[in-house]
């Protein structure tokens, strides 16, 4: 609103405007602005605070922490390191995703190409409210259910047909790494194919319906037409995922077991991962330099989530942009 | 010579058998999504009636080693807990939707939009040890809460979980709404703020309720914010925000890792009525939203 910018007539035109009028703009523009300031200084905040709590940690161990093993909170002996828990962290998102991406990738097709219209809007809200089921339900369905099941039926079956593997070694036990597989598995299945559903939804109807006259079968078309023009999306999605996946706390708390020993190849076996980690033991942590060592675990994971969603974040982009500029 | 038969021979057979285990899958793959939600439901379900009665929702825990008692604090709780929230982050959300939808630039619009992503994607417990370090630990500015765990304290982080979700379906529904509306408004020489506040709010309404309430559905069962900043909880009801108080989510959890089998029992009916609200909450939400969705896209 720079009057001197402005042409004559609109002068005019501003000084005739009632007062709140005049002010009422440029408040709302204010206020809405300060707002947006707001949200933007609660992200630095918490990025600085988590910084700044885990300093003390950061100066006493150094970048060293991250590959370190131990972690002994006891009193004179303290030592602290976050190997552990990376890897668990990493194992178990990666292998939910393993699960979660051809699932959920299955679930958005059968959403958009193959349901009758009829069983779509059910279907696919059905998969969404499981999203909607909260952390702390699913982690007591995982101790109390799951876990249980899985000691008597499914790991003593994987352990009898696949033992030659590593990873299902060792013996069936309630609560481990596959436990925490399966709940964030569940938890990660409906965000990636929510978004799946919608990726798939925006292949022209033009170019599968060329590909089904030029004589190719449906998975043929899916696999050439639908997911060939996804493919980065897809990928994406499953960041997505992944990035729910890597914070989740309560759930994996509740199933995984929570040791702080070495991580096992077995998956029967107990583990544990940053965020669980830090919500297991973060009131009852004694010292400073425990209570720094569990905040330098959470910028850790802060550091790998936030790298985790903004690439997720600028594919998804890329493809509302060429979305919208293509058609 | 052979007779001219239909049946797929060779390679077509093949593709046709592949397209068919693809298609099985596919279908399999949804009755997994679906029959985890029914398992989930129905164990809940199953477990949780018979620890369900009128004691259940009027009375606090019961003394140790006894049976019986209720959840009422926690019902409290996370009543005062979610409210708070709700009026931190609902103004903050939709006026920071407004600015991004009527007076950002695109570019500044887009860097508010992607940072919010971000916050969205932040670990819920590193929110909850933002706020410890904020509140609990140290004296909060401005509020004058703090030093030790309180409702406030737990609603500062259920608020900066609602914040992304409510700010976001609030700027989908704002860029709904037509343009038109827009320029026949200021056509009557309206001025922006006016238009802002009796044409587009009126409008997108509807959106920016069910949005609330869809973050309010899952602010009511986050856990990992409450644990450091608001866990520890008595045997009473509270209805002071400046004090600690037991919530549902934090009660199950709790209660989940008992060995006590009472206790696992009040767990899975907490869960019950946990589980009714947040998704009785978000599919009449996600209805209403899809219905002022097409409403609006009808508009334009």
């Amino acid at each position: 609103m720079e009057a001197a910018a402005a042409p004559a007539s609109k002068n005019v035109l501003r000084r005739t405007r009632h007062l709140a009028d005049r002010i009422g703009d440029d408040a709302l523009k204010i206020v809405t602005g300060a707002a947006a300031v707001i949200a933007l200084v609660v992200i630095a905040a918490i990025i600085w605070k988590v910084i700044e709590g885990a300093w003390p940690a950061v100066r006493h161990f150094g970048l060293s922490f991250v590959w370190h093993g131990v972690w002994n909170p006891v009193f004179g002996h303290e030592a602290y390191g976050a190997r552990n828990f990376i890897i668990g962290t990493l194992v178990t998102s990666f292998g939910a995703m393993l699960l979660a991406g051809p699932l959920a990738v299955a679930i958005g097709l059968f959403l958009t190409e193959l349901a009758p219209a009829s069983l779509r809007p059910p279907v696919a809200s059905l998969v969404e409210m499981l999203a909607a089921v909260p952390s702390v339900v699913v982690g007591l369905w995982g101790i109390l259910v799951l876990g249980p099941f899985m000691r008597s039926d499914i790991e003593p079956f994987l352990h009898r047909y696949f033992g030659w593997i590593p990873f299902f070694s060792g013996s069936p036990s309630q609560s481990g790494v596959l436990v925490a597989i399966v709940v964030l598995t569940m938890m990660a299945l409906p965000i990636i194919s929510s978004v799946c559903r919608e990726l798939f939804q925006s292949v022209p109807r033009d170019l599968k319906e060329a590909a089904v006259g030029l004589g190719a079968t449906r998975w043929e078309m899916v696999r050439d037409v639908v997911l060939y023009n996804v493919r980065g999306g897809v990928v994406a999605a499953v960041i997505l995922g992944l990035g729910r996946a890597l914070g989740e706390a309560i759930a994996v708390t509740q199933v995984i077991g929570n040791s702080l020993g070495p991580f096992h190849l077995s998956l029967f076996g107990s583990g544990n991962t940053l965020a669980s980690q830090i919500a297991a033991n973060y009131q009852g942590a004694g010292t400073n330099l425990q209570v720094a060592s569990l905040v330098y675990l959470a910028l850790i994971l802060l550091v790998i989530t936030f790298i985790a969603n903004v690439i997720a974040q600028l594919i998804v982009r890329r493809f509302e942009f060429q979305r919208t500029g293509g058609s | 010579m052979e007779p001219i038969s239909l049946q797929a021979r060779g390679r077509s057979r093949r593709r046709l058998r592949v397209n068919r285990l693809a298609e099985a899958a596919s279908v399999a793959a949804a009755v997994i999504a679906v029959g985890f939600l029914a398992i989930l439901v129905g164990s809940v379900l199953v477990r949780a009636l018979h620890a369900l009665n009128w004691d259940f929702f009027t009375k606090g825990p019961a003394v140790f080693g006894q049976t019986g008692g209720g959840i009422a604090p926690a019902l409290v709780g996370t009543f005062l807990l979610v409210l708070f929230a709700t009026l931190f982050a609902l103004p903050i959300g939709v006026l920071v939707a407004l600015y991004v939808s009527e007076f950002a630039s695109p570019r500044v619009a887009g860097q508010i939009k992607l940072w919010l992503d971000v916050l969205n994607g932040f670990p819920s417990i590193v929110i909850g040890i933002f706020v410890f370090a904020l509140a609990v630990k140290t004296k909060m500015p401005l509020l004058g809460v703090g030093h030790h765990q309180s409702i406030l304290a737990g609603s500062f982080a259920l608020s900066i979980i609602m914040l992304p979700l409510v700010s976001r379906t609030t700027m989908e529904v704002l860029a709904l709404v037509p343009n038109s509306l827009r320029e026949a408004s200021y056509a009557l020489g309206v001025s922006k703020w006016r238009t802002v506040m009796s044409v587009i709010l009126p409008t997108a309404i509807g959106g920016i309720v069910t949005g609330t309430t869809l973050a309010v559905a899952r602010a009511a069962g986050e856990t990992a914010p409450l644990l450091f900043t608001c866990a520890i909880a008595g045997q009473l009801v509270s209805w002071n925000p400046s004090l600690s108080s037991a919530s549902i989510p934090v009660t199950i959890f709790q209660y989940s890792e008992s060995p006590d089998k009472n206790l696992n029992a009040q767990a899975w009916a907490a869960a019950f009525v946990l589980i009714a609200f947040v998704l009785v909450t978000s599919l009449v939400a996600r209805i209403f939203l899809e219905r002022s969705r097409r409403k609006l896209g009808q508009a334009g």
